[in-house]
Order: structure tokens, then C-alpha cells, then sequence
């Protein structure tokens, strides 16, 4: 018989991450984000609907208010197609951050009694809202034809890159809230709070162009979702980008992903204890 | 053959911090940040340098009181929580089941619930898969696959629990008194299934306050009497060492974190007729019980509830009293408890409002039967207490 792998277990970190071990427990990682798409669509009247359904209604009242009334500036857009392709990538980006922070909260009996890499958890509830997105894409398509929007070939990469730039910028402080919910039972009513003043320092229902102080335009692409939806527009727009605005807010997102895993690698251990 | 696993010198400290809500808050954070107030955290070591080797194939059981740190040690060892100092060496895949169907979710239907519940326990989806019919035939709830957990009996979801957590083929199993519920056909079912598992050559760490399950499964055990191992070697042996220790009285006081409560259970005595604190007594003998109550808050309308419950926790019977006070004294009339080990649950409650405090398995004594009309019977099970009737 061979000798089979040793494991040591003591209070030391051994690496910053386990890869070896994050791919053996892949299958578990799918198996969160099934349970919760499972569970959030049972027993619901519409199902799916909803995930059209919300983002529909949301551009019908942004329309409404900002597009009739205000006349906010859309890029030369028709302002409903404006604000749902900004809406379809916030959407997740708020959802997502909202699920992942209250995510080890929520599997706090699991996390108490089995283990596995932590970081599945929050990672997974990412996952499911990404299939939010999905239904939500479904309906962006006839919105795109019934206004007749011309469309250029580079969304096949925009729209994935965009799509990608979006997830790691909802992971990091994902992470990072799921962690201090844990240490700090009321972090979860600053949550939706912080969710709110980030919907309106992003340009999803305005241009940042709209601003004419300088200043402030550094201050608003700052936003981690600013590179995502510029991005994801820039098929629609074909307007040219602003590489610095792009820089400064894919640093954004790069500082988040890096301080809120870090934060989460190094309370992971005690949330156990804490849960 | 090298040791499956090896814990060399494991310590556990946990700060416990006086918390209203039980839980940290940011605003208490700030607050104390601000007042430059001390951290008002106290250490308790929960394991104190704790070692054992278990060779491959070994079933080891393992015995103790509450709190005494059995299922802190299991949570190091099925890597929940960190050790604070030490280290375990393991090879081989630890498989942990401190709790019967962890992660069900009474949305989901029963085999929904079989596939993610296998997933957390380290199965993969195509080993769930093959053994899907297996589990589901163990578990005999196969008319309810499609059944959201909900609906079904307590009975049933433990059944299901058990059935998937039965089909886990790791080299060394970890189980915390999992079997202290279910009935008692399925306990016996649970047992056999755990026999197997032990014959055919894994490894089995047991914790149970059922020494008779510990003994027809453990060839040894480990005693943990407040964070260390006072015994560790023949399971016999381990179980009489244990059960010795068992029937030193202890009389039950308050620690730090009881006192944060309006009203607790300062301290509690078992004594005889002349006040003398004692741990055996003779079935003609009367048994009191002292309570000394700190009230804090006597806007509490609260009374008194004591269980006596025997060696395998089944509650004996209970008194009830009508008002609390500081200095609270009941006694039990002689030739009522049978020969055997006993020890008390308390509760001072807000009758159909709170329960405020609560001590669970404290005051342990033992009662002998020196000469009473039982006592021709021998071994023979007649039950907790004497009988008291007329033949006419």
C-alpha cells in the first residue's frame, strides 16, 4: 500500500490559496449556486419572470423620470436602451454584492459544522446571479430591434469582457462585506445603504460626460462597475473611450478583489467561532 | 504502519466576550474604540494539549461531560476551527459528521437534498450518483423522492440524513452523538451500519454519551475531563475510569458567563439530611437539593424547575416550585430512586414567557441499594424509581 498523502492541520496558513484544493471542491461550488437558483425560483408565481420582470419595470420608471421629464443625455442612445444595458450589468453587480455579503450569514449552520474552502460560498451566490443576468439578456435583444439600434461586431468581446470585469468587481467586495457581516452582526443594514449611493455615483442612468468638473468625473469612475457598463456600451455607442476613466476604475476593481479576498483569507478561519 | 493520525499537543483558547446581544456589533466596536475602554474578553481554553495517536482501523470513542471539549477537539480535527497551538497530522480523507443532515433545506425535495447534502460531505456528484438507490433504499423514503423536506415527519428527514451520511467511504470518520436522536429501531440500524464501517477497516472517531454504543463499537476510548485526556487506551477500561469519575459529586457554581444573566444559578449542592455534601446515598436515605439563586432583577416573576435524570439523560421526574427566592432548599423523600448514577437539569423560568437560566447534567450522585425488596432482582431493569402502590 502506498503511503497516502499527509495533511497537517495546525494554527498556521500554510498558502494564500489552495488551488489544488478550491478544484477539488468544484463540484460543491456548483452545487451552492444550484441549491439557490433552486430554492429562490420555488414557490414563486412568475419564476423566471422576475428576473425579466425587474429590470423591465426599472427602465420603464428611469425612462419615465430621467429620459421624458429630465431629459437626462443618453450617448445618443434612445435613453430605454441607455439605462437597461446599464441596468442589466447593476442589477447583478447589487444583487450580487447584497447575496454574497449576507452569504456566509446565511449558511452560518453549514459553515459551523463542515468544512470547505470558505470562499466557494460567496463565490457561488455570484453564480446564481449571473443567471439572473441571463433571462435579463434575453429580454435586451427585442428591446435592441424595437428601437432599431445598430450594433457593432465588437460586442463579441465587449459584452464577455464586460460580463467578466462585472463578476470580479461584485467578488472582491463581496468577499470583503461577507467577512465583516460575519465579525459584525450590523454591517447588514450599511449594505443595501452603500448599494444605493453607488447606484448613483455609477453612470448608469446618466453619462459621466454629464458632469463638466473634471474633478468629479475622476470621483464617479472610481465606481468598480464604471469599466463594466462603458464596456458593455460601447457596441451600442460606438463612441470612443475614455482609456484613463477605463484605467481608473479597472484599478478600482483590482484593489477590491485583492483587499477583500485578503481580508476574507484571513478571518475565514474564526468564522466558525464567530458564526 | 504509521499512525492514520496523529494530534500532537492541541490547545484551544477562545476569548469569551461579554456581549449583550451575543454578537459583536460595529457601534460597540466604535464605542469602545473611542473610550479607549479595555476589551472586557476573558480566555478559557477549551483543549489543553491534547495528543493521541489512532492506528489505521482503530474505532475510538470518545467520552466526556458537557464542556468537558469533546466537540471542540472534534472541530479541530474535522478542520472547522483552527487549533491555537499544536498540529494534526492526517493520512488519509476525513470525513466529519458532527450533525445529521447538514445543509438541508426544507425547499428542496428529498433528492435534491441527497445530492447537495452528499456534495458537503465530500462525495462526488457521480459517486452520488451511483450509489443514489442504495441511499434511498437505506433511508426507505423512496414514495417521497420528489417531496419537498418539508413535508416530511422529523423521523423521516433523519432517516434520509443518516442514509446519505452511511454511503461516505472516507478513511477516517468523525461523529458527534448523531445517533442521540431517532428512534430506537433505527438507532440499532445506525449502530450495525457503523460496525460494518468499522470492520471493513476504516478508522471511526465516536463521540456518545451512550457507553453502550461506545463499547459495542470502540475497541478504545478517550476520557476529556475539562480540556484534557485523563485516559486514553482499552475501551473497557476507559468506560469503567470514566464512569468512576462520573460519581464524584461536583457540586455545581457559576462560571463568568452565566453571571451576565438578570437571574442565575449561583451555585448548587446535593446533600444529605445533615446538610453534609455527598455523591452516594443509600436508597433509605433523603436527598436535598440547595440552590443559591443571584436575582438581579426581582421585577422577574420566576419559579423554579428541577429534572432528576438518570445516566443515560432521561429526564426521572420533575418539581416544580411556585416563587423564586436567593436560598431555595428541596428534598426528596427517601426510597424513591432506584440503585444507579444520577444528576440534575435545572431551569428558572418566566413561566409560558422565558426560560432565563439553565444548567443541564450538573450534581451528579449515585444511589445504593443496601437491602430494599427490589434488590433480589439483581441486574434485572425495574426502572428509575420504587413503585409505590397497594396490592388489595
Amino acid at each position: 500500500m502506498t503511503d497516502p498523502e499527509e495533511q497537517i492541520i495546525d494554527s498556521a496558513h500554510h498558502s494564500f490559496f489552495n488551488w489544488k484544493e478550491l478544484w477539488r471542491y468544484r463540484e460543491l461550488f456548483y452545487f451552492f449556486a444550484w441549491r439557490d437558483i433552486k430554492i429562490k425560483y420555488k414557490q414563486t408565481l412568475l419564476g423566471f419572470l422576475w428576473a425579466i420582470l425587474q429590470p423591465l419595470l426599472m427602465m420603464i420608471v428611469f425612462t419615465l423620470f430621467f429620459g421624458r421629464v429630465l431629459n437626462v443625455p443618453s450617448q445618443n442612445l434612445p435613453y430605454p436602451v441607455f439605462v437597461f444595458s446599464g441596468l442589466l450589468l447593476w442589477n447583478m453587480f447589487s444583487t450580487g454584492l447584497t447575496n454574497s455579503a449576507n452569504s456566509m450569514v446565511n449558511n452560518a449552520t453549514i459553515i459551523k459544522k463542515i468544512y470547505f474552502p470558505r470562499l466557494i460560498i460567496p463565490a457561488s451566490s455570484i453564480l446564481v446571479v449571473l443567471f439572473d443576468f441571463l433571462m435579463a439578456f434575453i429580454l435586451f435583444i427585442p428591446i435592441l430591434i424595437f428601437y432599431q439600434q445598430p450594433l457593432s461586431w465588437s460586442a463579441i468581446w465587449c459584452w464577455p469582457l464586460a460580463l467578466i470585469i462585472s463578476v470580479v468587481a461584485t467578488f472582491g467586495p463581496g468577499c470583503w462585506l461577507a467577512a465583516l457581516n460575519v465579525k459584525y452582526r450590523d454591517f447588514r443594514y450599511v449594505i443595501p445603504f452603500l448599494i444605493q449611493i453607488l447606484f448613483f455615483l455609477t453612470p448608469i442612468i446618466y453619462p459621466v460626460s454629464m458632469l463638466k468638473n473634471p474633478m468629479l468625473q475622476y470621483i464617479l469612475v472610481l465606481s468598480p462597475m464604471y469599466a463594466a457598463v462603458e464596456l458593455f456600451r460601447l457596441p451600442l455607442t460606438g463612441a470612443d473611450v475614455n482609456s484613463t476613466f477605463l484605467l481608473v476604475s479597472l484599478s478600482a476593481s483590482a484593489f477590491f478583489l485583492f483587499a477583500g479576498v485578503l481580508y476574507f483569507k484571513s478571518t475565514e478561519d474564526f468564522f466558525a467561532d464567530f458564526a | 504502519m504509521k499512525p492514520i493520525l496523529e494530534v500532537q499537543n492541541i490547545s484551544k483558547k477562545y476569548r469569551i466576550q461579554h456581549l449583550a446581544g451575543g454578537y459583536l456589533s460595529l457601534r460597540e466596536r466604535m464605542q469602545s474604540f473611542f473610550r479607549f475602554e479595555k476589551s472586557k474578553a476573558e480566555d478559557f481554553w477549551a483543549l489543553k494539549d491534547v495528543s493521541f495517536e489512532v492506528q489505521p482501523g482503530e474505532s475510538i470513542g470518545i467520552i466526556g461531560r458537557n464542556g468537558a471539549g469533546k466537540s471542540t477537539l472534534l472541530k479541530i480535527l474535522s478542520k472547522i476551527t483552527p487549533p491555537t497551538s499544536g498540529k494534526i497530522i492526517t493520512r488519509g480523507r476525513i470525513a466529519s459528521l458532527l450533525e445529521v443532515g447538514t445543509g438541508f433545506h426544507p425547499e428542496l425535495t428529498g433528492r435534491e437534498n441527497i445530492f447537495f447534502n452528499g456534495s458537503l460531505l465530500g462525495m462526488k456528484r457521480i459517486e452520488i450518483t451511483a450509489k443514489f438507490d442504495e441511499i434511498v433504499d437505506f433511508s426507505g423514503v423512496e414514495k417521497f423522492l420528489d417531496t419537498p423536506l418539508k413535508h416530511y415527519s422529523s423521523g423521516m428527514q433523519l432517516r434520509l440524513a443518516f442514509a446519505v451520511a452511511a454511503f461516505l467511504e472516507p478513511e477516517i470518520l468523525i461523529i458527534d452523538e448523531v445517533l442521540a436522536v431517532g428512534d430506537a429501531e433505527f438507532q440499532r440500524k445506525c449502530i450495525g451500519k457503523m460496525e460494518d464501517v468499522s470492520k471493513s477497516g476504516r478508522t471511526i472517531l465516536f463521540v456518545s454519551h451512550d457507553l453502550n454504543a461506545v463499547s459495542s463499537l470502540c475497541n478504545k476510548v478517550a476520557v476529556i475531563k475539562a480540556g484534557s485526556i485523563h485516559f486514553f487506551g482499552d475501551a473497557l477500561k476507559g468506560i469503567s475510569f470514566y464512569q468512576q469519575d462520573f460519581l464524584k459529586s461536583d457540586s455545581f457554581s457559576a462560571d463568568a458567563q452565566r453571571e451576565k444573566k438578570p437571574i442565575y444559578f449561583k451555585s448548587i449542592k446535593v446533600s444529605d439530611i445533615n446538610g453534609e455534601t455527598q455523591s452516594h446515598f443509600l436508597y433509605d436515605q433523603s436527598i436535598t437539593f440547595d440552590f443559591d439563586i443571584v436575582i438581579n432583577d426581582s421585577a422577574l416573576r420566576c419559579d423554579l424547575f428541577l429534572l432528576v435524570i438518570d445516566s443515560r439523560k432521561r429526564s426521572v421526574f420533575a418539581l416544580e416550585s411556585n416563587q423564586l427566592e436567593e436560598k431555595m432548599k428541596v428534598a426528596i423523600d427517601a426510597h424513591t430512586l432506584v440503585r444507579g448514577n444520577y444528576s440534575i437539569r435545572a431551569f428558572i423560568n418566566q413561566p409560558n414567557i422565558a426560560r432565563i437560566d439553565e444548567v443541564d447534567d450538573v450534581c451528579s450522585f449515585e444511589i445504593i441499594d443496601n437491602g430494599s425488596q427490589m434488590m433480589k432482582h439483581g441486574a434485572f431493569d425495574y426502572g428509575s424509581v420504587f413503585g409505590k402502590g397497594k396490592w388489595m
